[in-house]
């Protein structure tokens, strides 16, 4: 039930956007996410989807997997389009009840919502499935360095980012195995009401809560007696290096965000 | 109560990139009320084969048979509660799933879970308690005051409050002491005595084979390769070698003393059956 999730989920593999680097692979990630908000007419939203379409395609993995994996999130998506639909006034007004109403602006806002949530979404996951947690954590302290000028604690940051990133995996997995000693001793995570369900959580997550404190402790032990002492002026292990492809890919999503820009107007 | 598996294949996560073979036709009988072990190294399909016992996993394709109930592909979950209750599963550290605020009220959890009244399930707890050997005025304190060894016996208790009739054990001595080690096993062997109990033990731990297990299953890269008694599956010591396991400590020892000019008709297996072919040979006293 878990596994079934992929947002945040990493997939080793040698494909071109694996490769890139991960400065260059979360600027235009989050790049993507801004100029995904430029989107008006059809036209533009047939080049994000494309665009994004090929992006998938360079990642080497099946386009069924990307499906089923935003699948469980398809509901928030649909849920946030539906509030957009119901409580957006303007426009011609098709149908309402107290304060609840389809207007055709509302039509047009939920649909952008939800066609933009979806690029977001897909752009995330494409993100996370092919760059490993700790190449993400480099590529943070990397693009926040600058911010150090203003005392900002960059390399705690970081390290505190490869930690929690480090320990999604094995949570997930401790999760797991709580779950299935609790279902055996007749919890029934997915059947009942939502009262029974909320409740169902509880001895979920207390041994959840009590494992990951544990650990965190264990962690903390073990980092101090291999003499750590604040992350100042560490040398790294692994070195960044900003290739050819990493620049070609930047040329790409500057070249989209100018063609999105005329499509917007025609 | 007895246990078949008939073809049962197992896929993690099919048709994704993580897919990945657990069990490839497995097929078994465990007669009830017996003791049989699962051996092999890690990764070899041992945990997975088990949390089909209670229907935690569903098999991909083939049957798992427990009594009179059926675990197929199409099992639907709201079936399997009365699955869990017959099938009490201990899971390694099981002392990882504690979590309420005393300890009768955790042990007393799965017997409230499966519909017992909270006076039925105040003693079974108190009952379940007594069989693990953990002292009344522990039932009052909080789980996480009590130490390794004892929350573990609380977890177990837990287990065996609803009343199972098979108990499925994953290396329930894992992290132990020798002598805590010893003394879990004795009390298994009890509990499945005075309870009739059908067990079935994951373990890494050869002696406890040779010493309580009617039969054993060797499971290696997701196949069943052999099932026998601790007998039949020691006999070879050079397959078991080959199969990355190890010899019970007294066999071991026997191997030994035949390079020094003993002789055995049969390879023992447990100290006592080592002691009893031994007495014969050794130099008499005074000579």
């Amino acid at each position: 039930m878990l596994e079934q999730l992929t947002l945040g989920r990493y997939i080793p593999g040698h494909s071109w956007l694996h490769r890139l680097d991960p400065r260059a692979k979360l600027l235009l990630a989050c790049y993507f996410i801004v100029i995904a908000f430029l989107t008006t007419n059809w036209l533009t939203y047939v080049l994000m989807f494309a665009f994004i379409g090929g992006v998938i395609f360079l990642t080497g993995l099946s386009f069924s997997y990307f499906v089923r994996g935003i699948g469980p999130l398809i509901w928030l998506i649909v849920f946030t389009a539906i509030l957009q639909l119901l409580f957006t006034p303007g426009g011609h007004i098709y149908w309402h009840w107290g304060i609840l109403m389809i207007t055709s602006t509302g039509i047009q806002t939920s649909t952008a919502v939800f066609l933009r949530f979806l690029l977001i979404i897909t752009m995330a996951t494409v993100l996370t499935l092919t760059t490993a947690p700790l190449a993400i954590a480099d590529g943070v302290e990397a693009l926040l360095r600058p911010l150090r000028v203003i005392h900002f604690p960059v390399a705690q940051t970081a390290l505190m980012l490869s930690v929690a990133l480090r320990f999604v995996p094995t949570l997930l997995d401790e999760a797991q195995t709580i779950m299935n000693a609790q279902r055996a001793r007749g919890v029934e995570f997915n059947n009942g009401g939502l009262i029974k369900r909320l409740r169902a959580i509880v001895p979920l997550l207390i041994p959840l809560f009590v494992g990951a404190i544990g650990r965190a402790d264990d962690l903390a032990t073990a980092m101090e007696s291999r003499g750590y002492q604040g992350a100042t002026n560490r040398t790294r292990y692994r070195v960044l290096k900003w290739h050819n492809a990493d620049t070609i890919a930047v040329v790409v999503i500057l070249v989209l965000n100018v063609v999105l820009v005329v499509l917007r107007h025609m | 109560m007895a246990i078949t598996f008939d073809h049962v294949n197992y896929m993690y996560q099919p048709n994704s990139p993580f897919e990945a073979v657990g069990l490839s036709d497995v097929s078994f009988t465990v007669p009830s009320e017996s003791f049989t072990a699962i051996i092999g190294h890690t990764g070899s399909g041992k945990s997975t084969l088990v949390q089909h016992l209670n229907g935690l996993l569903k098999p991909t394709s083939g049957t798992v048979t427990v009594d009179d109930f059926q675990l197929t592909a199409k099992t639907t979950n709201k079936h399997l509660k009365s699955l869990h209750q017959h099938v009490g599963m201990v899971f390694q550290f099981p002392e990882n799933q504690l979590f309420d605020q005393t300890v009768e009220r955790d042990i007393a959890f799965g017997p409230l879970n499966f519909g017992f009244t909270n006076e039925e399930a105040m003693s079974l707890a108190h009952q379940a308690a007594h069989d693990v050997g953990l002292p009344d005025e522990l039932l009052n304190r909080s789980p996480f005051e009590l130490s390794g060894g004892q929350m573990r016996r609380v977890a177990i208790a837990g287990v065996l409050a609803s009343q199972p009739s098979v108990l499925v054990l994953d290396e329930p001595t894992a992290g132990l002491d020798p002598r805590g080690r010893a003394e879990m096993m004795a009390m298994f062997a009890k509990l499945k005595a005075d309870q009739q109990l059908t067990v079935i033990l994951v373990t890494h731990q050869m002696d406890d084979v040779a010493d309580y297990a009617d039969q054993a299953l060797v499971m290696a890269h997701s196949n069943l390769i052999k099932a026998g008694t601790p007998a039949e599956i020691f006999a070879d010591p050079e397959w078991v070698k080959a199969q990355q396991l190890a010899l019970p400590t007294a066999a071991n020892f026997a191997q030994h003393l035949v390079t020094r000019g003993f002789e055995f008709d049969s390879l023992p297996l447990t100290a006592e059956q080592l002691a009893i072919q031994l007495r014969g040979q050794l130099p008499k006293e005074g000579r």
